[in-house]
């Protein structure tokens, strides 16, 4: 470990390089994590098959690629067609859980994740599957830098969603929609919101944005049919430490948990890189609770 | 498959009631296998059974066994184990007690047959296997258990004496390694450090990927600036893809990268030049010189393979088929059908194979059958290492990027 930090020292550039690397791999976990963030917010569910979800977006740009369609064009594919995936999800299943017990919501996705984890096996192979965006890389500081294209890609898109989003729910008229729904869905009702619509409309949205972020993981590291757990988890985290609803919040927190996970994973080992993340999160939790305890003292 | 089998055994039936030399009905060996046809290993899975259900049929078209003078056709009962160790152990107990089985093939992966060996040894059923080469599992004492390939500590070690064979001192050395935190890439660490040590190699990086780790760039930032002259991977085919994905992402200038997996992972096909130079640890080749009556040369099982299944012949087959036949020659020579006759003759097996030379020591594993490596070479697997099997020269050290 004490060695791992003297690298830090002997090579200062390094150290950016760990951080930066981080922040490009906590983007793509924020992409996952703003559809999680929508739908526990509004529909109140916890979406255990968020992960399924990406990875499924990955096979959509793999499929697209062996087509011989270019493979950025896969992005946007890979959303849309996972924007009626989603909407197809909703109206097969999830609209039956949405006003139940959270544990019935719970239940109902996870069993969805393993059903499609299932298909995509049997669907696509358990191979290991990538594909090339052939957009190489950026080299800064001598080569002690290095930044690959795609990461750079989905550094600048998983902002640009963000920002798209948290436009849209406060200008759109469906965001405004969805806003409203998340705060009370009965009064929106009767303010004639077709809250059904607003629900397939929200997870159809999230399935858009994991879809995006699959092709992204396709193409800047590996995907395979049981891969959806590691997305569901830092999605789930993310949410969790930014808190429900909070787009600018997902953004920190993802991009903020992955350069700490990158620099964990080098100086204790990658090893300790998961066990790190989960530990800090404990932390945040406790931590977020005493000072909520502390604001209730005050007010009694 | 299961159609292919059935024409086999048409066809050595017919052979077998035609032929003029056939005095007597052949009789009927069965073997089980509890093989993945569903879930993570589907994919090997399906080449396992490929490669059984190929040499039963050449078995059987051959004219089957001979046993104590008595012609016999193999058949195989399979079950789909659904890539779960509990439910391996469950369908092999079927096997043996509602199918009456007696003979056992092995299931696909190390962890498989660890949940399946406690059985077999139970009943006392001899099982012959090709896909399970953890270390552990032959440090049970197990007496029923056999593998014709090479265990897992062997994957690696090879690249760690081509290292020393090419450079003038091996104990300058620097190796990093990062190694999937599971027991199979475990293993193959111990003897990449056993190796190391003789040598007096130095370990300037030992990193244990966690399963679910989907970015090495962590590992990657570190070999940047301790420059190791050899870099080592084990994880399985994420592992593979990743290393060779980011390596290139990154730049990195390795004099030498050695791999497991990076056949089945298909790197060559789908990373291109980026892949170019990488060393693949494996069992077996096609392009190997080894030979035997029943497919002929490793070349020659490849094409036939290709030719039924319409696939290039994968290394896990190839030892599936190498487990038939050796199941067939411990019937011949056992001249009984006892397990406990076939299970003596089993450990006296000295046999040459299309696949290698099968020979087991007191635990059950093949030592007499070294593993290889391919160097990425212009876009193919060329076989480097051993020396005597060698299809073209070792290229290093890999140029650098710049140059590339």
């Amino acid at each position: 470990m004490l060695d791992n930090l003297s690298l830090f020292v002997q090579y200062p550039p390094l150290a950016l390089d760990v951080v930066l690397n981080g922040l490009l791999i906590g983007a793509i976990f924020a992409l996952a994590a703003y559809g999680m963030a929508l739908v526990w917010g509004v529909l109140n569910i916890v979406n255990v098959v968020q992960g399924e979800l990406v990875v499924l977006g990955g096979y959509v740009t793999f499929v697209a690629v062996q087509w011989g369609l270019p493979p950025l064009f896969g992005l946007p594919l890979s959303a849309a067609v996972m924007f009626c995936v989603g909407w197809l999800i909703y109206r097969a299943v999830i609209f039956r859980v949405v006003d139940r017990d959270i544990f019935i919501s719970i239940l109902a996705t996870f069993g969805l994740s393993i059903l499609i984890q299932q298909l995509a096996n049997a669907l696509f192979g358990s191979d290991v599957r990538t594909v090339d965006a052939d957009l190489g890389s950026v080299h800064l500081l001598d080569g002690m830098v290095t930044l690959a294209g795609i990461k750079l890609l989905a550094f600048g898109l998983a902002i640009g969603a963000g920002g798209a989003l948290w436009f849209f729910l406060r200008k759109a008229r469906l965001g405004q929609a969805i806003r409203a729904t998340a705060q009370d869905p009965r009064a929106a009702r009767i303010l004639g919101i077709d809250t059904d619509r607003v629900f397939a409309m929200t997870y159809a949205l999230n399935a858009a944005l994991c879809g995006a972020a699959g092709s992204l993981a396709v193409m800047a590291w590996t995907i395979h049919p049981y891969l959806g757990l590691p997305y569901t988890v830092r999605s789930f985290m993310v949410v969790v430490v930014a808190g429900v609803g909070n787009v600018a919040g997902v953004v920190a927190a993802g991009l903020g948990l992955g350069a700490l996970e990158n620099v964990a994973g080098f100086v204790f080992g990658v090893e300790f890189q998961i066990a790190f993340v989960f530990a800090l999160m404990v932390i945040i939790l406790v931590w977020r609770n005493a000072m909520a305890a502390r604001k209730r003292s005050h007010l009694e | 498959m299961t159609r292919h089998l059935v024409s086999g055994l048409l066809l050595g039936a017919m052979l077998a009631f035609g032929g003029p030399a056939a005095a007597e009905d052949p009789g009927t060996i069965r073997l089980g296998a509890a093989v993945s046809l569903t879930g993570k290993y589907s994919s090997n899975g399906a080449f396992t059974r490929n490669g059984y259900d190929l040499a039963v049929k050449r078995i059987n078209d051959e004219g089957g066994v001979t046993v104590a003078g008595r012609p016999y056709l193999l058949e195989i009962v399979y079950y789909d184990d659904e890539s779960t160790p509990a439910r391996g152990a469950q369908l092999v107990e079927r096997l043996i007690r509602q199918d009456g089985v007696k003979y056992l093939l092995g299931p696909y992966s190390s962890g498989l047959t660890e949940a399946i060996a406690p059985v077999t040894e139970k009943y006392g059923v001899p099982m012959v296997e090709a896909n399970g080469a953890a270390i552990s599992l032959f440090r049970k004492g197990y007496r029923y258990l056999f593998a014709v390939l090479s265990t897992t500590d062997q994957y690696l070690r090879g690249a760690v004496e081509l290292a020393a064979a090419v450079n003038e001192d091996p104990s300058k050395l620097r190796v990093a390694m990062a190694f999937e935190n599971d027991p199979f890439s475990q293993d193959v660490r111990e003897g990449v450090m056993e190796d190391a040590a003789k040598h007096g190699m130095k370990i300037v990086i030992d990193d244990k990927l966690p399963p679910e780790l989907n970015d090495m760039s962590a590992t990657l930032s570190k070999a940047k600036v301790l420059k190791p002259d050899l870099l080592l991977v084990s994880g399985h085919d994420k592992g593979a893809a990743l290393a060779v994905r980011q390596v290139a992402d990154q730049r990195l200038d390795l004099p030498m990268m050695a791999l497991t997996h990076c056949d089945s992972a298909q790197i060559a096909e789908k990373f291109g030049a980026a892949a170019e130079y990488t060393l693949c640890a494996a069992q077996w080749a096609s392009t190997l010189k080894y030979e035997d009556a029943l497919f002929g040369s490793a070349s020659d099982y490849a094409a036939l393979y290709e030719e039924t299944y319409d696939h290039a012949a994968p290394y896990q087959a190839a030892e599936s088929s190498a487990a038939v036949q050796v199941f067939a020659d411990a019937f011949e020579r056992a001249g009984s059908l006892e397990p406990d006759a076939v299970r003596d003759a089993l450990s006296e097996t000295d046999i040459m194979t299309f696949y290698g030379p099968i020979r087991f020591d007191e635990t059950g594993k093949n030592v007499s059958k070294p593993t290889v490596l391919f160097q990425v070479q212009d876009g193919k697997y060329v076989v480097v290492y051993p020396r005597e099997f060698a299809e073209a020269e070792f290229r290093w050290p890999t140029p650098a990027w710049s140059e590339r």
